[in-house]
């Protein structure tokens, strides 16, 4: 087994042509950008959020509204210690808008599940899509993402980190094994 | 675990950081109140128990949105119509209640350390809502949010609290959480409203009401008891309306961006005139919307996380 703490998937160029990926099948699946609204799921997915909100914006030209979630208080997955609430900020009513909802890695799929719960507490929205950086598989309920960065296969015990820094060419996607490298259970 | 592993008896036994952080979540609370669907999951199958032996009205309603609002259950309890009036006692109530598996207990009583007995009897966590003249730590934590609002930090602001400070558990409760932040309190008020314990107290006495208030950032006005004035501690409502109450003329000794707050219920016209009571420096009705977020704050740190937060 390998014995390597870190590996990287991901250096500065490839997120950066991921992410301009993902704005344009966004523009194409929606015909455009309009009534789009983008929510960053506290706190990764928010940094990654504002990138993709920008690139649609220079494709398009037009201003997007960015919101920002904290899951927290809808969470079914507590930890061992209760999660220390960050802002929420939904800048608009969502009812009738499509939320380009934005997380850095899939998993379980109980964040999203959570932060569906949470959005509809701010209104109706014509329809919620998912965008996430990498998806890592081991999925313990039915969602899947519209938009993906990069598909990752992964061991449950490996742990996925997205950083996204003030500059773009030192983000990069790394994969934590755990100590030694005992492999899947 | 939950965040906050403890009761919330006394601001007095609270660190600075623990009171920074039910500050900061209350802060992030606050926005689900201005939500189009005020109701959150986090609570939900987790039971409240609201235990008042003393009246209230914005204290115990203040506590049930609160719970409500994170998906709670919440039990009221009043001591008029329960077993209290066929002699139960007060630990035998509390030993039942438990058995009950409630998860938290919000106590308000008329004897100084009913919440700490209690505490003493029930697994449960137990928030105290006013312990006789002992303290009032959800109020104090409400007061000092209200004022972060506004002037951003507590650290070096100096607050007077002027009126009844000798029955006052908000005084207290303000006393000490104010101070641990880093703010200087001054106590205003006839020698006969002082507590007895005043110079044991970590504040700056004022028995004159325009001195006291001079060049401070902000003042809490405590209501005037009217009970009091038959024990003899001041002459008549109209002499303490007269050198004690806080009118626009006195408030110009305060800086001009002075915070006015009362923890209500007011006595307009006698410890407050009411265009200070309306006026623009009054943010009475923001510690009321502030009570709901400090509350739903502690509940959440209290009772958020696994099953376990309530150790049982």
């Amino acid at each position: 087994m390998a014995r390597t703490e870190s590996v990287q998937v991901m250096d500065g160029d490839e997120i950066r042509r991921a992410i301009t990926r993902i704005a344009h099948e966004i523009i194409e699946r929606n015909h455009g950008a309009g009534g789009l609204v983008f929510v960053g799921i506290q706190k990764k997915g928010v940094p990654l959020a504002r990138r993709i909100r920008d690139a649609v914006q220079a494709i398009e030209g037009v201003e997007l509204p960015l919101g920002t979630l904290d899951i927290s208080l809808y969470r079914d997955d507590y930890g061992s210690r209760t999660a220390q609430l960050v802002p929420t900020d939904i800048p608009c009513s969502l009812t009738g808008k499509t939320v380009v909802l934005v997380d850095d890695v899939l998993f379980t799929g109980r964040s999203v599940r959570s932060a569906l719960e949470a959005l509809i507490d701010f209104g109706r929205p014509a329809a919620i899509q998912l965008a996430v950086l990498v998806d890592r598989g081991h999925r313990e309920l039915p969602v899947r993402a519209d938009y993906v960065g990069k598909n990752l296969p992964t061991s449950r015990k490996e742990e996925v980190l997205v950083m996204l820094g003030d500059d773009p060419c030192a983000d990069r996607v790394v994969i934590r094994k755990p100590g030694g490298g005992e492999g899947d259970r | 675990m939950s965040a906050l592993n403890r009761n919330i008896l006394a601001l007095r036994e609270m660190s600075p950081e623990e009171i920074q952080l039910i500050l900061d979540q209350a802060q992030e609370m606050k926005e689900i109140l201005s939500r189009p669907i005020k109701k959150v999951p986090t609570l939900r199958g987790k039971s409240v128990v609201t235990l008042f032996f003393e009246n209230s009205t914005r204290t115990r309603m203040s506590f049930e949105m609160a719970a409500k609002t994170l998906s709670a259950d919440v039990t009221g309890f009043s001591a008029s119509t329960s077993s209290l009036a066929k002699g139960e006692s007060l630990k035998d109530t509390i030993l039942t209640l438990n058995a009950m598996k409630a998860d938290a207990f919000v106590i308000r009583h008329s004897a100084s350390g009913a919440a700490h007995f209690i505490a003493r009897h029930t697994s449960a966590r137990v928030i105290n809502a006013g312990d006789g003249t002992h303290e009032h730590p959800t109020q104090g934590l409400l007061d000092m949010l209200t004022i972060r609002q506004h002037k951003g930090t507590l650290r070096g602001l100096t607050v007077a609290i002027v009126g009844d400070i000798a029955h006052s558990r908000v005084a207290r409760s303000n006393v000490w959480g104010l101070t641990k932040m880093g703010a200087r309190v001054r106590l205003v008020g006839p020698r006969t409203l002082l507590p007895a314990d005043v110079e044991r107290l970590p504040v700056e006495v004022y028995t004159d009401l325009r001195r006291g208030l001079s060049g401070c950032d902000v003042v809490n006005i405590l209501r005037i008891q009217m009970e009091r004035q038959d024990a003899g501690l001041f002459p008549s409502v109209r002499e303490y309306a007269q050198t004690f109450g806080v009118d626009r003329s006195v408030l110009r000794e305060a800086r001009p961006d002075v915070l006015v707050m009362h923890p209500g219920p007011m006595n307009r016209g006698i410890e407050i005139t009411p265009d200070v009571a309306d006026g623009e420096f009054s943010v009475v009705t923001e510690q009321v919307t502030n009570g709901v977020a400090v509350r739903m704050a502690l509940l959440y740190l209290l009772l958020g996380g696994s099953n376990d937060a309530a150790g049982h």
